[in-house]
């Protein structure tokens, strides 16, 4: 019963913008994370299964990918986290002035990359190397 | 009286009633996990550098145990819900919406008996 109808083009056309670049990215951000989660449920698996399970997990996580991959993971975490209280601010009606939204936009984007910067930092320090 | 005809009943048509209920888990979830969430990249950056033992030990101490559980089982039902959203906004072809959405849900549920065995192994001994 479904007409096939024509969708309005809106990659092709619309400019960039801060509001929807972020949007789309707190989508992807968020997509990722999830990819992320058997990571973190092998990591508990491999603790619970004892010494050989979890020296195992080490292996696995000094790979470059992986470690790379985590670095990833960290700064998708700090951004949906910023850019999710972003948009806690508008459930409640706070926020929608234009000159808000590109503030607030920018403080997400500020405090995802300081946030991730010390815990990058103080993984380091802990000899971890990211 | 329902102004809506019998057509539209039978076709499916109309509102699925569950909106408002996945709107307010999802933002519920949301909260619990801000907090949560810090807990977590704060406490694996202290264990990172531990061996099995270190990570062993602090992940059996009980608050330690709560809240990572927390963290897994929250944090898997507000990926879940996401995603939900995320097949229901690109993906028309009905058979194969149902089959991303129902491969996710099984996903998530066999994630997190995982995990809860998991930690409860690490912090009961079961």
């Amino acid at each position: 019963m479904q007409k096939e109808r024509p969708l309005s083009p809106h990659f092709q056309v619309y400019r960039p913008q801060l509001t929807s670049m972020l949007s789309i990215m707190h989508r992807v951000a968020g997509v990722f994370l999830s990819l992320g989660s058997p990571l973190l449920v092998f990591w508990l698996v491999s603790i619970a299964n004892g010494h050989a399970s979890y020296e195992r997990w080490l292996d696995f996580s000094s790979f470059f990918l992986v470690k790379l991959f985590m670095l990833g993971w960290t700064f998708a975490v700090f951004y949906h986290l910023s850019n999710g209280i972003r948009h806690l601010f508008w459930d409640v009606g706070h926020g929608y002035e234009l000159d808000t939204l590109h503030k607030s936009g920018y403080a997400v984007l500020a405090s995802a990359f300081i946030l991730t910067s010390i815990t990058i930092v103080f993984a380091v320090s802990q000899g971890v190397l990211s | 009286m329902s102004l809506r005809s019998p057509l539209s009943k039978a076709i499916g048509l109309g509102s699925a009633k569950h909106g408002f209920s996945h709107w307010w888990w999802q933002r519920l979830s949301a909260i619990v996990l801000v907090p949560l969430t810090l807990w977590f990249v704060f406490s694996v950056l202290c264990i990172i550098s531990g061996g099995h033992a270190e990570a062993q030990a602090w992940l059996s101490a009980p608050l330690n145990a709560t809240l990572m559980l927390l963290f897994v089982l929250t944090g898997l039902y507000h990926a879940q819900t996401g995603l939900q959203v995320v097949i229901e906004d690109y993906i028309h072809l009905k058979w194969l919406n149902l089959l991303m959405l129902l491969l996710i849900k099984f996903s998530a549920v066999l994630m997190a008996l995982m995990a809860t065995l998991s930690v409860l192994k690490i912090s009961v001994g079961v």
